[in-house]
């Protein structure tokens, strides 16, 4: 079997509102006419369709851009004075919707305390009663962030010192397969969608996916970009580590029950190892090397982990309602 | 035959109740004898024998509920 084109750009997605479609206008316009202020108004709903592809098609050109767009427009003042303003409209919601206080050390052991019942978890639901075409429909909405798996988290690593950069690195490493490319997890991620037949192509799935992904990745992409975030960026990766683990067990269970592929399971049971190692780093070197360095950052570590805790549940509740009422959520063009 | 480089010590880390972490590459020879070898840059070698992968962590030192019921914690690696 020949290797997916993982590096090709994707195709441009439709628009879902005004925004997204004067931001695909700008992308595809000819440079003689795409110059002067973007005078659409920003979304009134920061979790809404429209706003959020707005910013996915803006973050996206900082990793892979679009088949037929102008690489230089990633740098366009016009695109960012408007992404700045869809980013402050997001973050404000972001904040709203989560309580302030408390410290980074409890808030992750809290997230280690596994909920007994997995009341509105994904992978407790897959678990037990999982079917395949609800394994399908989550692997192909979580391709949007694992094709890029680790990419948006490398952002960070020049803003950081000491301690925690080593520690940064040591996991983004083990993220991108060691040296190895054939154990890069995007590459992995890559297999395990091949095996449940899906398509392996980057960004396939950005069209059929509902705001609430979209929201996950824009996060990740809102937080890696600003340096000013770096507390939250460590926040929120450092969430995703000390929770993966578990969860990737469940999955990897719910692969196998059923009768998913060698490469479906293996992304999971790969991550099963390799997150309970990365925990431990991101934890006790990252987060407490960050804050042993900048201690007014603890605020926004543990804004990030929540915030990833608000999106992460807001995606549980929409799969959970849509699958109990019998049907899936990816969209239809 | 010339002196032999002192080789770097091998890191050791451990946390209370969790695994022990080793730099890799790391061999690790089971109760029957066997030997099961992990090439990862960094080792987390369960230290409860709870795990389901020993003699790797899983993170199964951890199942110990403490308070939280309902935790809306990610899903995904």
């Amino acid at each position: 079997m020949t290797a997916p084109p993982l590096c090709a750009a994707p195709p441009l997605p439709k628009a879902r509102g005004e925004v997204s479609a004067a931001v695909l206008d700008r992308l595809t316009a000819h440079p003689r006419t795409r110059t002067g202020p973007m005078t659409v108004p920003v979304p009134e709903d920061p979790y809404g369709d429209d706003l959020q592809l707005s910013l996915y098609l803006l973050y996206e050109l900082h990793y892979r851009g679009f088949e037929g767009v102008d690489d230089r427009l990633e740098w366009d003042p016009d695109l960012l004075r408007l992404r700045a303003a869809l980013e402050e409209r997001f973050l404000a919601a972001l904040r709203d919707g989560v309580p302030r206080g408390g410290g980074a050390e409890e808030e992750l052991a809290a997230l280690m305390d596994a909920p007994p019942d997995g009341k509105g978890s994904v992978s407790h639901h897959l678990l037990r009663q999982g079917e395949l075409w609800q394994l399908r429909e989550y692997a192909a909405l979580r391709s949007l962030y694992h094709l890029k798996e680790a990419d948006p988290h490398l952002w960070v690593v020049p803003r950081l010192r000491g301690r925690a950069k080593a520690g940064m690195v040591s996991v983004e490493y083990d993220e991108f397969g060691a040296g190895r490319a054939e154990e890069i997890h995007a590459r992995l991620y890559a297999d395990l969608l091949d095996d449940l037949r899906l398509t392996s192509a980057y960004g396939a799935y950005l069209d059929a996916a509902p705001a609430e992904m979209l929201a996950i990745v824009t996060m990740m992409s809102l937080f890696g970009l600003h340096r000013s975030r770096r507390g939250a960026l460590v926040g929120h990766f450092a969430a995703v580590e000390v929770t993966s683990s578990p969860a990737s067990a469940r999955m990897a269970d719910a692969l196998r029950r059923c009768g998913a592929g060698e490469a479906a399971q293996r992304f999971y049971d790969e991550h099963v190892e390799a997150d309970a190692v990365h925990e431990q780093l991101v934890r006790h070197e990252v987060v407490a090397g960050l804050l042993a360095d900048e201690p007014q950052l603890e605020g926004d570590v543990v804004f990030g982990i929540r915030a990833t805790g608000l999106l992460e549940g807001r995606l549980a509740d929409l799969l959970l309602a849509s699958w109990q009422a019998g049907h899936g959520v990816l969209r239809t063009s | 035959m010339p002196d032999a480089p002192e080789p770097e010590p091998r890191r050791v880390r451990s946390e209370r109740g969790g695994p022990v972490l080793v730099d890799g590459p790391v061999e690790v020879v089971l109760d029957d004898g066997t030997a099961v070898v992990s090439h990862r840059p960094v080792v987390a070698v369960c230290s409860c024998r709870r795990s389901r992968i020993y003699p790797w962590c899983d993170t199964s030192h951890r199942r110990k509920p403490r308070r939280r019921t309902a935790d809306r914690s990610q899903e995904a690696p």
